[in-house]
């Protein structure tokens, strides 16, 4: 890592790393908290939202995460507690996993995994453990149905969700999420380079899938069935409070925020702009300035999808059970299968 | 022996000290799956075991393998497993009646397994020290199961579709 073109040594370029991967979890989980869900919802619904904590009531989630902090670390009698205590743990590590193979600049990376999107994929898929056996473990008859609701829904989603991104694997020609940055931004739109060739226009079918997808991986509404508090209380977190609640409250909004990374960096271009701009062909040519530029392009995207995100959320009325199950084998699979064998078909012709 | 085996170069790097770990945490978690006497505590036991082979294949720098592991056998075959076990018998503490009959029967075939595999490696291998290749490049991959073993992995891609098929077969009663 060159960053600002001065030797950071191997010690600090991992503390840097470890550092990094904190504000890049933790920043835009708590933006997303107080932005969308403290702010936007209560707009939404003619009302104010928190007012009193700091100006505007930007310091609630301070005081939120205080309140949570101080409470007793309670667990049923009947749990299994082992278990139940290491759940939550389970979930927001998936997150930190997720986070490590986005890019934010042409140095400022966590790895530059040469399989990244695969992996991204692959580590997505543990948070479903998590929360199976937080369900299983709370030895309650609505936190196992939540978790059992939870584990169909995300092994549901996350094949269209694999085969969005497939499409544009096929057209960028490469799985290192860098690869795809670079070939978005060097790319061009019938001999128009001045915007690059974010795949957001070539693979729109594509984008619309991952949303969709990512959408019910994070059981937002109107894919919050496994939550579902009017049926199951509040699914495979009935019985979590205190910090636990808060390690799964986080990893939640955490995961959003990571997961519209990943799509910023799949379908808008990451953290790069058209390299036609500055006269840049490769990533070896980008100015070092992008490093510190390229992770607040990469938030403000991130920020625009969450802001879809939480839009759907607050906007539509929840699926039931079998609607969405059928949703997904029946739609989005088939839809994202065409999607990729004419992405292929096209590949190749071109 | 083992003042031996620390003394020789190119023994004591941080591959085989990690190797070493892993494999002594992949023991231990693989006797818990079959002691203990929970089943959804063997199958989270059995998780650790799974991401220990993951952990391995890292260090022998084959990610893609590595990666789907991950993906095929934590994030989809152990999640069906505990679903399976947590929509019929989601039992909290100790269950009685996990062993059969015939589980001392194990042991000779675990032993004669590790013989098996241990005589073809030794075998095949002898004293060939592999080349440091780095991680082999997705596309060798792609080439490999597209051409030479495009057979085998068709063939293999049916016996998921009888799979499949089978368990429809199954659960439709009418």
């Amino acid at each position: 890592m060159n960053l600002l073109a001065t030797d950071i040594p191997y010690w600090g370029q991992s503390l840097l790393r470890v550092l990094g991967g904190l504000v890049a979890v933790l920043l835009p989980a708590g933006t997303i908290v107080y932005l969308f869900l403290f702010k936007m919802m209560s707009f939404m619904q003619s009302r104010l939202g928190p007012m009193e904590a700091g100006p505007y009531g930007s310091m609630q989630l301070l005081a939120e995460v205080g309140k949570w902090m101080q409470k007793e670390d309670l667990a049923p009698a009947a749990a299994d507690h082992r278990i139940f205590k290491m759940a939550p743990l389970v979930v927001l590590v998936s997150t930190f996993l997720l986070v490590v193979v986005i890019p934010f600049g042409p140095d400022a990376w966590f790895t530059n995994f040469s399989v990244g999107v695969f992996y991204g994929l692959a580590v997505a898929s543990i948070s479903v453990l998590g929360i199976l056996i937080a369900g299983w473990a709370s030895a309650n008859k609505y936190s196992l149905l939540g978790g059992l609701r939870a584990a169909g829904q995300l092994i549901a989603y996350e094949l269209p969700m694999v085969l969005a991104t497939l499409g544009v694997v096929i057209q960028a020609g490469s799985m290192n999420l860098q690869d795809i940055v670079v070939a978005q931004n060097t790319g061009e739109i019938f001999g128009f380079s001045g915007l690059g060739n974010p795949y957001i226009f070539t693979q729109f079918i594509g984008f619309l899938i991952f949303m969709i997808a990512v959408q019910a991986e994070l059981t937002q509404a109107p894919f919050d069935m496994p939550i579902a508090e009017s049926e199951l209380v509040s699914g495979y977190m009935t019985e979590y409070s205190g910090f636990r609640f808060l390690i799964f409250f986080i990893a939640e909004f955490a995961t959003a925020g990571v997961f519209a990374l990943i799509a910023s960096v799949l379908f808008l271009g990451g953290w790069g702009i058209p390299f036609e701009w500055f006269g840049w062909t490769s990533v070896d040519d980008v100015d070092n300035w992008m490093n510190l530029a390229g992770p607040v392009i990469m938030f403000t995207k991130m920020l625009v999808l969450t802001f879809i995100i939480m839009w759907v959320r607050f906007s539509f009325p929840r699926f039931r059970e079998d609607q969405l199950q059928t949703f997904a084998w029946k739609i989005l699979i088939p839809l994202a299968l065409a999607n990729t064998a004419i992405t292929a078909t096209l590949k190749v012709a071109f | 022996m083992t003042a031996l085996l620390l003394a020789i170069d190119d023994f004591n790097v941080a591959q085989n000290v990690a190797f070493g770990i892993i494999a002594f945490m992949m023991i231990v978690a693989a006797l818990k799956v079959v002691t203990t006497n929970n089943v959804v505590h063997a199958a989270l036991w059995l998780v650790l075991v799974l991401a220990g082979i993951a952990a391995q294949y890292i260090l022998a720098a084959a990610e893609f393998v590595a990666i789907s592991q991950v993906l095929v056998y934590i994030g989809a075959v152990m999640v069906l497993f505990l679903f399976g076990i947590m929509l019929t018998r989601a039992q909290i503490g100790k269950e009685s009646g996990l062993n059969n009959k015939g589980w001392a029967l194990g042991i000779p075939v675990a032993l004669l397994l590790l013989g098996l595999m241990g005589y073809v490696i030794i075998d095949a291998y002898e004293d060939t020290v592999l080349p440091d290749r780095g991680p082999a490049p997705t596309e060798a991959l792609s080439d490999q199961f597209l051409s030479i073993y495009l057979l085998p992995f068709i063939a293999l891609s049916f016996v998921l579709l009888a799979a499949a098929i089978g368990a429809i077969v199954l659960a439709r009663k009418d």
